[in-house]
């Protein structure tokens, strides 16, 4: 928990390590200036980073609880408090608060289940932490087949390591798109809803899916399409976000707080919402 | 019950001023305005709505809440010290009382702001029954009695004594520590003050927005309440000047930013209004872009949502305003009237 027993007083990270992921995507290490993880998490959940003088904002969290030394964060540039934060280097310090917010069920709905991950873009990023989790504790689930896509190669996120471990681990399937043909790439091309109802059907599986709001629309319309029903089928929110402790009433929607009680929501909760997000 | 002679209330006022920070209203050009008293000022007891409510004692506009510096290449986080301090806030009414309690079902709830917590642990509300409340008071529909306030010591005016209760263990703390300026009430007082609070609530039933109606409103409404048409007409002249949330006092929104002074930042936290085009803008999109969802979203989370969220607690108490502030005439008395159940069908 942040110090000092207040939800809005952060506590202060060092950045040790910055991963060039895409043209505009950094991954960066995060942890406490004397070493050592900030917080306990789950996957899923977020944390406000703040650079001084440039503002805070609230970034999903992309590495797996299993991880123990450190949190990452994998941070598209896209706004002025991301641009700063795209400058920082190695040994930068930045100002961390949470974790907030609900998380994936690992442990309760999702275990033994068969998965299905379907990810766009920087949607990948609060994915990868339950990926990953659910890799090291491989036996605790079923299959895991993964669906992701991205406007173009460079713009797949963590591609270095789908490459080289996520795709030798067992009974891992991993299907990779991207937009448009491109030299170099023989891999599939074509938008990710459109690949998800080209890829064999397991309707025994529970279903993840996270990235921008249009493909999210357009995947779930597919996964209603092939047979899964709306309980089987987890994704995140995204709306503004200030405090992350529901009170500031920016990411208010209905009777919920995306910050508090989101941002995962199964799809038959977010139908209950009023149409707002 | 005590009682206060009305010609010992400014030796009263001014022992608890030199004791500790005490608000008052103040006539001012604007209005009345809870100022902190000084020898200089005149309390106005006889208005019954300041210009800005009480809140801003509890949840300033602006305040603080740490500061950032770099020192020998070391980022450090210094937190803003909590309140510590008594302070009394003296002529509260009792709508403004209740406002804080919707805020408590807020700011006190897990994860509790502390800062908001130090403040309401620091200050006495001495709260005054409303003898004239006026043509836009509709606390009554909020379950407020205004002849019997809420807060740590009730007052009710009398003709020539205020009778004071003690509601709360810290409200008895004050009364017995300003206790040289109050006498004991014998019956006949409490007969004086039975009747002024009968005046005040024959006063109350007679207003005239003593009967909107909550029904169809509240807890599980918003399916019922969301589509309706008529958000559409009632928000088509709304300004989206956020005069309406700045002025109620249990709006709670609120908006977090950094401030460079040159030798470090200042984070600080402001009120903030979801009427504002920006509250919920991100650079991937905005989830409320048009006038109409903002107006929709203030009333339905007065409303809706936050009975929903604050047991059963609306996100009004009737303090009137809005009422008397929205340039445009788009207050919450308007919606109640214009969106009644029964006139579904009914035009605008
Ligand atoms: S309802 Fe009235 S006070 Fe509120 S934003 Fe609209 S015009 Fe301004
Ligand atoms: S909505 Fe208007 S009448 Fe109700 S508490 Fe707020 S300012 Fe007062
Ligand atoms: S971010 Fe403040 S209420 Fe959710």
């Amino acid at each position: 928990m942040p110090s000092c027993n207040e939800p809005l007083i952060p506590q202060v990270g060092v950045i040790t390590a910055i991963t060039e992921q895409t043209p505009d995507v950094r991954t960066f290490r995060i942890e406490k200036p004397e070493g050592g993880k900030l917080f306990l998490h789950q996957p899923g959940q977020c944390a406000m980073i703040g650079v001084p003088g440039a503002g805070e904002a609230m970034f999903s969290i992309t590495s797996s609880p299993t991880q123990e030394d450190y949190q990452e964060f994998s941070i598209k540039r896209c706004g002025s408090l991301t641009d700063v934060l795209h400058a920082l280097e190695p040994g930068d310090c930045v100002t961390v608060r949470g974790p907030y917010g609900n998380a994936f069920p690992v442990d309760t709905a999702l275990k033994g289940k068969n998965l299905l991950f379907i990810a766009g873009g920087i949607g990948l990023a609060p994915l990868r932490s339950v990926i990953r989790y659910a890799m090291d504790r491989r036996e605790e689930y079923g299959t895991i087949q993964i669906v992701y896509g991205a406007r173009s190669k460079e713009d797949l996120v963590d591609l270095a390591e789908i490459e080289t471990m996520w795709k030798n681990q067992p009974d891992v399937h991993v299907y990779l798109t991207i937009d448009r043909p491109q030299e170099g790439w023989d891999g599939h091309v074509g938008f990710v809803p459109d690949y998800v109802r080209e890829l064999p059907v397991d309707l025994s599986q529970t279903v993840l899916v996270c990235g921008p709001p249009i493909m999210i629309k357009f995947v779930l319309a597919a996964l209603t399409d092939l047979g899964y029903r709306k309980d089987q089928v987890y994704t995140t929110l995204e709306l503004r976000m200030k405090c992350g402790i529901g009170k500031c009433g920016r990411c208010n929607i209905g009777g919920k707080y995306v910050c508090k009680d989101g941002p995962v929501f199964r799809c038959d909760e977010i139908g209950e919402l009023p149409d707002e997000y | 019950m005590k009682k206060l002679e009305k010609d010992r209330l400014s030796a009263f006022l001014q022992q608890i001023g030199e004791e500790m920070p005490l608000f008052v209203p103040v006539q001012k050009e604007e209005g009345a305005v809870f100022t902190r008293w000084s020898p200089e000022v005149t309390p106005q007891l006889g208005a019954v709505r300041t210009v800005r409510s009480p809140k801003d004692l509890f949840f300033p506009q602006c305040e603080a809440l740490y500061t950032l510096k770099t020192e020998q290449g070391k980022l450090q986080i210094a937190p803003q010290k909590r309140a510590e301090e008594p302070f009394a806030v003296f002529g509260m009414r009792g709508c403004d009382a209740r406002a804080l309690q919707v805020l408590d079902q807020v700011f006190l709830t897990e994860p509790v702001d502390t800062f908001y917590k130090a403040r309401r642990e620091n200050g006495v509300l001495l709260t005054l029954a409303c003898r004239r409340p006026d043509t836009a008071c509709f606390c009554t529909v909020f379950q407020n009695d205004p002849a019997d306030p809420l807060g740590d010591v009730c007052l009710v005016e009398g003709d020539t004594c205020f009778f004071l209760m003690a509601k709360t263990e810290k409200g008895q703390a004050f009364l017995d520590r300003f206790a040289s300026f109050l006498t004991p009430c014998e019956e006949p007082d409490e007969n004086a003050c039975r009747k002024e609070q009968a005046n005040i609530r024959a006063i109350a039933a007679r207003l005239p927005l003593r009967d909107l109606s909550l029904e169809g409103w509240g807890p599980g409404q918003t399916d019922a309440r969301f589509s309706d048409p008529r958000w559409d007409t009632l928000s088509k002249n709304c300004l989206g000047c956020g005069t309406c949330t700045f002025v109620c006092p249990v709006c709670q929104c609120y908006d977090l930013h950094d401030y460079d002074t040159g030798h470090g930042v200042i984070h600080y936290r402001c009120w903030d209004s979801c009427m504002y085009e920006d509250f919920t803008r991100m650079s991937a999109g905005n989830n409320r872009p048009t006038r109409m969802q903002r107006y929709r979203q203030r009333f339905m989370h007065k409303l809706v949502y936050g009975p929903e969220n604050n047991n059963g607690m609306y996100g009004c108490v009737g303090c009137g305003r809005c009422v008397v502030k929205c340039p445009s005439s788009l207050h919450i008395v308007q919606v109640l009237r214009k969106m009644r159940k029964e006139e579904e069908h009914a035009k605008l």
